[in-house]
């Protein structure tokens, strides 16, 4: 039997190459369009998480609650912290640092644990990002109560000129600056589209990613200013007051810590330090243009790969 | 104009075992010379050298064997594989209908895995709100839609997941075999809709076994074997080719189902 082609195929193949920025672009802009998609998937994702639990979401609260009062009591009194202006700080500072991690360990897994959709429904792979990162907000307001509810009990003590320790730095204490918490949650929830599109493209390829990821992601908490602050860094041990300046770079080397700190120094009335802002900005940009590059060449591979 | 055109497209898939997948390989590949990474990664073709144009108005039939490509081919149609080599252009909403259960999430209620179908399908909030009804009213669920879908027998999930596929107004449709398991006379309701939405859709393309669903809804077939397209043509030519007999000669009325000879009698 021979192969009769009858067809009067359409003009030449278009220019249109697979992988180019525009296409690149075009999956992102797309996903946004898609948003009423994520955005029910991912409120389907929290419900569906406590259905047949009886007081729900709250775990949840609770759980971020008791996390960070046991942690408030044990390291105020490790670093001799003054409680009522501690305790708000790591309560602050645990809720920004549970959302990075959501976003980094289960960005790993946003395309592997999204295969099913991917090979049968076409969509924009961004879309499974954005479903994820709107999941780990919703998660963020939950614990969100916990801050609020510090806040109401330290309120009198943060409303004032304080400090953390009896040498930290004089923080203004609570103004109008809280608001810069906003511009600076939206930052880090754009940061958080692209290291997930990042991890989670370059996961699907390679699966040591995830669990080397699992396993590092531990040490980046510790060393990250949370449980105890940056300015203890510089804190004279004895002699030479210049002597502890360059211990301040463990801190500052670290991405982590301005992304928690855009966050979480308006919340507490702290000082809002500019340069923050500066790298945070360049992260924003540098990570983008390389989850872009990512896109463009292996957007299209992601459905093999799954 | 919804319309998809391949032109010279193959499909291959690496197969990676859970060595050639770690990053480790990978470095030290590099060091010893220059071995390309996918080189090395076994390939498998699925489809190879696809050249096809199927225009608005179109209602082709998808025949082959097992592990001829259909399924491929559908995924290729439907934008989801882009292919490896070649070019390939799709214009217009696609509406894959692949499998019934995709997007069904066990632990929720019927109503709530209606709108979230539909979302996937392309559906915004609001259109699949004016449809919540007139499904429950097609599925004759009841009572039961309030409950979660775990709780659902097989048959009751093929027929939430049908009302749904057939309520959308898709501008592509693919349909892949697998809509079966349902009692007969919800078949012949669910045909009927099934026909609605053929002819509301721009184009078709659909993946069966059944000589009656083709005979039903198609007027052109494509046969793939082994990856390739053996034969793009009129319906009957295809499937005299592929079978080896015409089957609509001997599709005699007292064979059909009395599904079928009651909507003929249309």
């Amino acid at each position: 039997m021979q192969a009769t082609s009858t067809l009067d195929q359409a003009e030449a193949p278009p220019a249109v190459k697979s992988r180019s920025f525009k296409r690149a672009f075009a999956d992102v802009r797309e996903a946004w369009d898609h948003r009423e998609l994520w955005g029910h998937l991912g409120w389907q994702d929290i419900k569906q998480r406590y259905r047949r639990s009886v007081i729900g979401p709250l775990w949840i609260t609770i759980s971020m609650g008791t996390t960070a009062l046991a942690l408030g009591l044990l390291y105020s009194v490790l670093l001799g912290a003054e409680l009522p202006a501690f305790l708000p700080y790591i309560t602050a500072g645990f809720i920004v640092w549970n959302f990075i991690l959501g976003c980094i360990t289960e960005g790993t897994d946003v395309f592997i644990a999204n295969e099913g959709l991917i090979k049968h429904l076409p969509a924009p792979i961004t879309v499974h990002v954005m479903r994820m990162v709107w999941r780990q907000i919703l998660f963020l307001l939950h614990n969100l109560v916990i801050y609020v509810i510090v806040m109401l009990i330290f309120f009198g003590t943060l409303s004032e000129p304080y400090r953390m320790t009896e040498n930290g730095p004089l923080q203004p204490g609570l103004s109008w600056t809280i608001a810069l918490a906003i511009p600076g949650f939206v930052l880090l929830a754009v940061n958080a589209v692209w290291v997930s599109l990042l991890f989670g493209v370059i996961s699907t390829r390679f699966r040591d990613i995830p669990p080397v990821v699992n396993s590092f992601i531990n040490l980046v908490f510790f060393m990250t200013p949370i449980v105890w602050d940056a300015s203890i860094l510089t804190k004279v041990v004895k002699g030479d007051p210049e002597d502890g300046a360059w211990r301040m770079w463990i801190a500052e080397l670290n991405p982590v810590y301005h992304f928690v700190e855009i966050v979480r120094a308006p919340l507490l009335g702290h000082t809002v330090d500019w340069h923050h802002w500066a790298v945070v900005g360049g992260f924003t940009v540098v990570g983008w243009m390389l989850a872009l590059v990512i896109l463009r060449n292996y957007r299209a591979r992601v459905s093999y790969w799954v | 104009m919804v319309s998809i055109d391949v032109w010279n497209a193959s499909v291959d898939f690496p197969i990676f075992d859970a060595k050639s997948r770690s990053l480790k390989k990978l470095a030290l590949g590099k060091v010893g010379g220059k071995i390309g990474s996918e080189g090395r990664v076994p390939i498998i073709e699925a489809l190879h050298d696809i050249t096809l144009s199927i225009k608005d108005g179109d209602r082709v039939g998808l025949v082959g064997h097992n592990g001829a490509g259909k399924s491929t081919l559908l995924r290729l149609l439907a934008g989801i594989y882009e292919p490896t080599r070649g070019q390939s252009r799709i214009v217009g909403k696609v509406a894959p209908v692949f499998d019934l259960g995709v997007g069904m999430d066990p632990e929720i209620s019927g109503y709530e895995n209606i709108m979230i179908r539909g979302l996937f399908l392309g559906m915004s909030r609001k259109q699949m709100e004016s449809r919540v009804d007139d499904i429950a009213q097609f599925t004759e669920l009841g009572d039961y839609l309030q409950m979660p879908l775990r709780t659902y027998s097989t048959g009751m999930r093929v027929r939430l997941a049908l009302g749904v596929v057939t309520s959308i107004n898709p501008e592509i449709l693919l349909l892949d075999e697998g809509i079966g398991a349902v009692d007969a006379a919800f078949m012949a309701k669910a045909r009927d809709r099934l026909k609605n939405l053929v002819a509301r859709s721009g184009l078709l393309v659909f993946a069966t076994h059944s000589d009656e669903f083709l005979a039903e809804f198609c007027d052109k077939a494509i046969w793939m074997d082994e990856g390739h397209v053996k034969m793009f043509g009129s319906l009957r030519e295809v499937l005299t080719a592929y079978k080896g007999f015409d089957p609509f000669e001997r599709m005699h009325p007292h064979e059909e189902t009395p599904v079928l000879s009651g909507n003929g009698g249309e």
